[in-house]
């Protein structure tokens, strides 16, 4: 059986992805798993893998392609198995209607939309989306792209006359053992999944998009639902389902219905200030003794420096934790607290930047903090985050002091409700108990989605970070 | 338990409730003296008489007609059609008059009788004589259809038909009457609308009634060869279906195949299917497949007679290919 190798919807939001390099020659044998070429998405350089056993008989893309979500790049095949009608069929990816892109994009209104961060939530997008849109399928038994949010590509094609779809039974020929003509692929793109599948998919929290159809068509099936958990250990499939689980379980965040005065504030506001009605709250504080006990921390060996951003952020992971409120989603009808700290960190990168996220940070010693963040910027600009390390998180933070910012206002990365702007620490004279001092100081300015934060609810937040911050001590219990 | 054959076993029935219930006789062609066109009436001319084992001409509208009114006034006859190919010329009465009377007297007439013979193909009987009716007869209100593919279903079943207070058609098989199968010593009853789970597995589902009942339990076998374990479903009787046993078995394996006798439009497999898609929606893995007849006349010649016919080999293929093993 011939496996397409298609152009796979390797992030979130990738609607075409520009082939760097193959790493399989033509004849090649390949298994499948194996790297069959490298592709760079709109943020990150991603490994393709093999769908299906055989030899790599024919690629179809060349290095620095690019090609549209659901693309046919390469077969892979039997020896001697004859590719041409596959082969044929090449050039033109398969289209999504317009309806299911317009329908991807309603459905994700938080996608991409700002420049700072690719946000997915996963969560909400499942349970929206419990069939996600495709490309169509080939007639391969494990080809399916794993792709759910990715919106159509732009150049959508109406959908084609559905000759090519599995004959209806008629009356002269039997039904059941109609040989397989069944298993030719539908081309209407449509990602095929059996109802049990989907019901299964829902239990257990698995995208059907992050899955590989094994039935006729790319049917998701059963036995494919089984084993998605076991074969999420690696690539885009894990990622997907890690991050789902990061942010899917039950009992990590509480829905809050909206109050009538929460829904007028958010009309009203929404009304006056764009979408997201947002407010900023600047704050100067104390980072003397964060700067002492850097200077301490670093003497003890490098083992435990740890930056001011890193102070920051494990400050604001622990203020989330006492905030839920501000640690928060706006869903557009509740609001929805987390009580666990996922705390992104904007990282510039070459062309633009990228938010890795740092899970669970509350937990995380500052010398943990200090190593993720460290691994994760360099492998932001060396873009080899996987989708799952830059998505899925609570709140942000944003420095810009090492270019000699004091203070600057960043953008909130929806469904996020805030976000917090770091500035540079700087020495400056300052009373303190009526004596001039010279001071550490830093100013950090909190942007806050008004629908979900009132600006006493960030206020008081902004207290708890200073306290943190001003008795750095705390951040090491 | 008695091993019988189903011949004997039907016999066994009719002569119990003969003697249980002086109003049941039994009435159709050759029934009497030649004691059975299949010899399912053997003896009973002898230990009955004339009056309760009664031949008729060759006039299937006419001895059909004769029982409906006999039951109307309150017997509970028994018609052996020879076979129900030749039934097709009563269906006047058993369609227009058996089924309907209760309803359109006004429940005035019970219709208290059974129309019973041999259904479907045997063995190059050729276009005309090989046809099996129960998708005809399921289809009319007012009718029970019975389809037992086993000796002991066939006793159990032919006895609760007697004594039903409506007109029940009783679907035999020619390559049935000489199978043999184990068969309660002690009087029983088998009730009507209520399926049996015949094996018992947990990759697929077949669904199966009548004679078809001893294809699939070699199919059973078969795929058991293979590690495969399938449930069995027997339908036993086709009017009232039983939903909740193809609903238990297809919620536990997510996937079926129908297995039938006759031909796919509008077979019985049409409406299991259809019971499948209503209850099991979301417990369905993969379409559910049928094997029937192959939509053309029974063939005479042997081979192409084989090849019409619906067997192990094509069920087989089914399965495997609902279980996406194909």
């Amino acid at each position: 059986m011939a496996t397409k190798v298609v152009m796979e919807a390797l992030s979130p939001t990738m609607e075409e992805g520009r082939l760097v390099k193959w790493n399989k020659n033509e004849g090649d044998q390949v298994k499948s798993g194996d790297v069959l070429a490298e592709v760079e998405t709109d943020k990150a350089v991603m490994e393709l893998v093999a769908r299906g056993d055989g030899v790599l008989r024919k690629r179809l893309a060349n290095e620095g392609d690019a090609s549209p979500v659901g693309t046919l790049l390469a077969v892979i095949a039997n020896a001697d198995e004859n590719i041409d009608s596959i082969v044929a069929g090449a050039g033109a990816p398969a289209a999504a209607s317009s309806a299911s892109a317009q329908q991807a994009q309603a459905q994700q209104p938080s996608q991409g939309a700002t420049p700072n961060r690719a946000v997915a939530d996963t969560k909400e997008t499942a349970s929206k989306s419990p069939v996600p849109q495709s490309p169509a399928q080939s007639q391969g038994e494990a080809s399916t792209p794993p792709q759910q949010k990715t919106a159509a590509p732009r150049a959508a094609a109406p959908p084609p006359p559905p000759a090519s779809r599995p004959a209806p039974p008629r009356p002269p020929a039997p039904s059941a053992p109609r040989g397989n003509g069944a298993s030719k692929a539908p081309a209407d793109g449509r990602q095929r999944s059996s109802p049990l599948a989907r019901r299964l998919a829902t239990e257990r929290g698995i995208q059907l998009g992050s899955v590989q159809g094994s039935g006729p068509g790319g049917r998701i099936v059963k036995r494919d639902i089984e084993n998605a958990r076991a074969t999420a250990s690696a690539g885009v499939a894990a990622g997907r389902s890690a991050a789902a689980e990061r942010l899917a379980k039950e009992g990590d965040y509480k829905d809050v219905p909206l109050t009538q005065i929460r829904k007028t504030i958010a009309r009203r506001l929404s009304e006056s200030n764009g979408p997201i009605p947002t407010f900023f709250l600047t704050a100067e504080l104390d980072a003397t003794r964060a700067a002492e006990m850097r200077t301490q921390l670093a003497e003890m060996g490098d083992n435990y420096k740890a930056s001011f951003n890193d102070i920051v952020i494990k400050a604001v992971a622990l203020a989330l934790t006492e905030h839920p409120e501000v640690n928060a989603h706006w869903l557009g009808d509740a609001i929805r607290q987390f009580n666990r700290a996922h705390v992104a960190m904007a990282v510039a990168v070459e062309d633009g930047l990228i938010t890795p996220v740092l899970f669970d940070a509350d937990q995380l010693t500052l010398w943990e903090i200090s190593a993720k963040a460290r691994d994760l910027a360099k492998r932001a600009r060396e873009r080899k985050l996987q989708p799952d390390e830059y998505t899925g998180s609570t709140f942000s933070v944003s420095n810009l002091g090492m270019f000699g910012i004091d203070q600057f206002t960043a953008i909130i990365n929806p469904p996020e409700a805030g976000i917090l702007a770091i500035g540079g620490v700087e020495e400056k004279p300052i009373a303190v108990d009526g004596q001039l001092e010279v001071r550490s100081r830093m100013r950090v300015t909190m942007s806050c989605d008004h629908r979900v934060i009132d600006g006493a609810t960030g206020a008081k937040f902004l207290q708890t970070v200073r306290g943190y911050i001003e008795n750095p001590l705390s951040l090491l219990i | 338990m008695a091993v019988l054959t189903y011949r004997d076993a039907l016999t066994q029935a009719l002569r119990e409730e003969l003697q249980r219930d002086d109003r049941v006789f039994l009435m159709g062609e050759e029934v009497a003296q030649y004691n059975g066109a299949y010899k399912v009436s053997k003896g009973l001319l002898d230990e009955f008489g004339p009056m309760r084992i009664v031949d008729t001409p060759i006039t299937e509208l006419g001895f059909a007609g004769i029982g409906v009114g006999a039951a109307m006034v309150g017997l509970r006859p028994i018609v052996e059609f020879m076979t129900w190919n030749f039934a097709l010329l009563a269906l006047d009465e058993v369609v227009n008059a058996a089924a309907k009377t209760f309803y359109m007297s006004g429940g005035q007439f019970k219709i208290p009788m059974v129309f019973r013979g041999p259904n479907g193909a045997a063995l190059q009987l050729a276009a005309q004589h090989s046809q099996a009716w129960e998708s005809w007869l399921a289809h009319i209100p007012g009718l029970k259809v019975l389809t037992p593919g086993t000796p002991a279903d066939a006793k159990g079943l032919l006895k609760s038909a007697i004594r039903d207070d409506n007109p029940v058609v009783f679907l035999e098989g020619e390559m049935l009457y000489n199978t043999k199968g184990e068969v309660p010593e002690e009087e029983y009853l088998t009730p009507i609308g209520v399926a049996e789970l015949k094996r018992e597995g947990d990759h697929c589902s077949l669904i199966t009634h009548g004679k078809m009942v001893l294809v699939a339990m070699r199919v059973a076998d078969d795929l058991a060869k293979e590690g495969i374990n399938i449930d069995v479903v027997d339908l036993r009787t086709v009017r009232p279906m039983d939903v909740e046993a193809i609903s238990r078995s297809v919620q536990k394996t997510n996937r079926a195949v129908v297995l039938e006798e006759g031909w796919e439009i509008c077979g019985m497999g049409s409406q299991v299917v259809d019971f499948i898609q209503r209850e099991c929606f979301d417990d369905l893995d993969s379409p559910v497949l049928r094997v029937h007849q192959e939509d053309v006349p029974m063939p005479y010649a042997k081979n192409l007679e084989r090849a019409a016919k619906p067997d192990a080999g094509k069920t087989v293929a089914a399965i495997k290919k609902v279980m996406y093993l194909d």
